[in-house]
């Protein structure tokens, strides 16, 4: 069954490189997603969440600072925001540092390089699942 | 120094008198001193390799007990894949953004071209300048006009996405980039740590030497390279899907 989705939640890109900020924003915006907001490493993410109002969180795993397992568990570990949905988009490809990212409580990951369908892919699988859960 | 101020005099004595013998045409005591003559530079000469020989064993030896050099060691060749990589996608990229670009334009200036022309026929019209024959010519025309407009656009759409996803080199690179720079800083390091070494007796690294627990963030791989994955690294997006549903999601 496919669910509407909010095209006006709030979504807070995180990634270290600008430009894949930039791609991210952009292919967002063409799904039809236009408020978006950005950080570029957990330590930077982190105040935005705790501030509230973000919907969903798509970030990377390689970053300066705080990494985006950190940002993760530290997501999870917050009351607030234990439930917000999160992806992540990155270049580790290790079975086992999928496995952790499952683990410490991801909603969805895409291996970089990766396609504007994959992203849509996964939003909307990510959104179905959570509003089963909610149903 | 003292000891090639010795050898000084000494060849200076022997050259004095190789001299004298070969004026008294003496050749066989001119040939006995420079043999030592040779013996002497010989000497001199083993003795500089084997100073060389033994500093180069001893930094060798240091090498090889520091596993942190012995792992940047291990790591140079991958490094000259991992450069080799940056090209191979920096010239992919700029491939697939070119190709985007002129698609793009060739779209461009055909839409541009029909506009124009139809454009032309219906300022005709606005002026009542049509028959009616002409008319139903502009009107098919401007049907067709506005479906290519329609397809044309959702063409453009694409290879502008195109375009913007074929910018995704700069992250990959970047984060591979970044490795070379660390690698390279450590062999720099480790090079310093050689050559301060090589000065005197090998030490035992300390306790703070040995590796510490790593972080998060050095343990993590980055992008892997074609033909150089590590073990456990999955092919593709297929791959995770399949690792992530086997594990419930």
């Amino acid at each position: 069954m496919p669910v509407s989705l909010d095209k006006n939640m709030k979504i807070l890109i995180v990634d270290d490189f600008s430009t894949m900020r930039r791609i991210i924003k952009n292919l967002l915006r063409e799904l039809g997603f236009n408020n978006t907001v950005e950080a570029d490493d957990g330590n930077t993410a982190l105040p935005v969440l705790k501030r509230g109002g973000i919907e969903f969180l798509v970030t990377d795993w390689n970053m300066p600072g705080m990494t985006g397992l950190e940002l993760l568990k530290a997501v999870r570990a917050e009351p607030e925001l234990k439930t917000l949905p999160v992806l992540m988009v990155t270049a580790e490809s290790k079975r086992e540092q999928i496995i952790e990212a499952a683990q410490a409580g991801v909603n969805g990951y895409i291996v970089k390089p990766f396609t504007a369908n994959t992203l849509k892919e996964k939003i909307e699988k990510i959104f179905e699942r959570v509003h089963g859960e909610k149903a | 120094m003292a000891a090639s101020e010795d050898n000084k005099a000494e060849l200076l004595e022997h050259a004095r008198s190789l001299v004298a013998h070969l004026e008294a045409n003496e050749s066989e005591q001119a040939g006995q001193v420079l043999d030592l003559m040779t013996e002497l530079r010989e000497s001199e000469l083993f003795q500089e390799v084997g100073q060389l020989t033994r500093t180069l064993h001893d930094a060798l030896t240091v090498f090889r007990n520091d596993s942190r050099l012995s792992a940047i060691a291990s790591e140079i060749p991958d490094t000259q894949d991992r450069l080799q990589h940056v090209i191979e996608l920096t010239e992919q990229s700029a491939h697939r953004t070119l190709g985007a670009i002129e698609n793009s334009l060739f779209l461009v200036q055909e839409l541009g071209q029909v506009a124009r022309d139809v454009g032309g026929r219906w300022d005709s019209f606005r002026k009542r300048e049509l028959e009616a024959e002409e008319f139903r010519g502009l009107c098919r025309d401007m049907d067709g006009f506005l479906g290519r407009i329609n397809d044309d656009g959702e063409r453009l759409q694409s290879e502008l996405t195109t375009a913007l996803m074929a910018q995704d080199y700069q992250d990959i690179t970047g984060q591979i980039i970044r490795k070379v720079i660390t690698l390279v800083k450590d062999v720099e390091a480790g090079l310093v740590s050689m050559i301060r070494l090589s000065d005197q007796a090998p030490e035992n690294p300390t306790a703070a030497d040995r590796k510490k627990e790593k972080t998060d963030r050095e343990r993590l791989e980055g992008p892997q390279i074609p033909g150089k994955e590590t073990d456990g690294a999955v092919s593709g997006q297929d791959e995770v899907d399949d690792l992530l549903s086997s594990l419930g999601f």
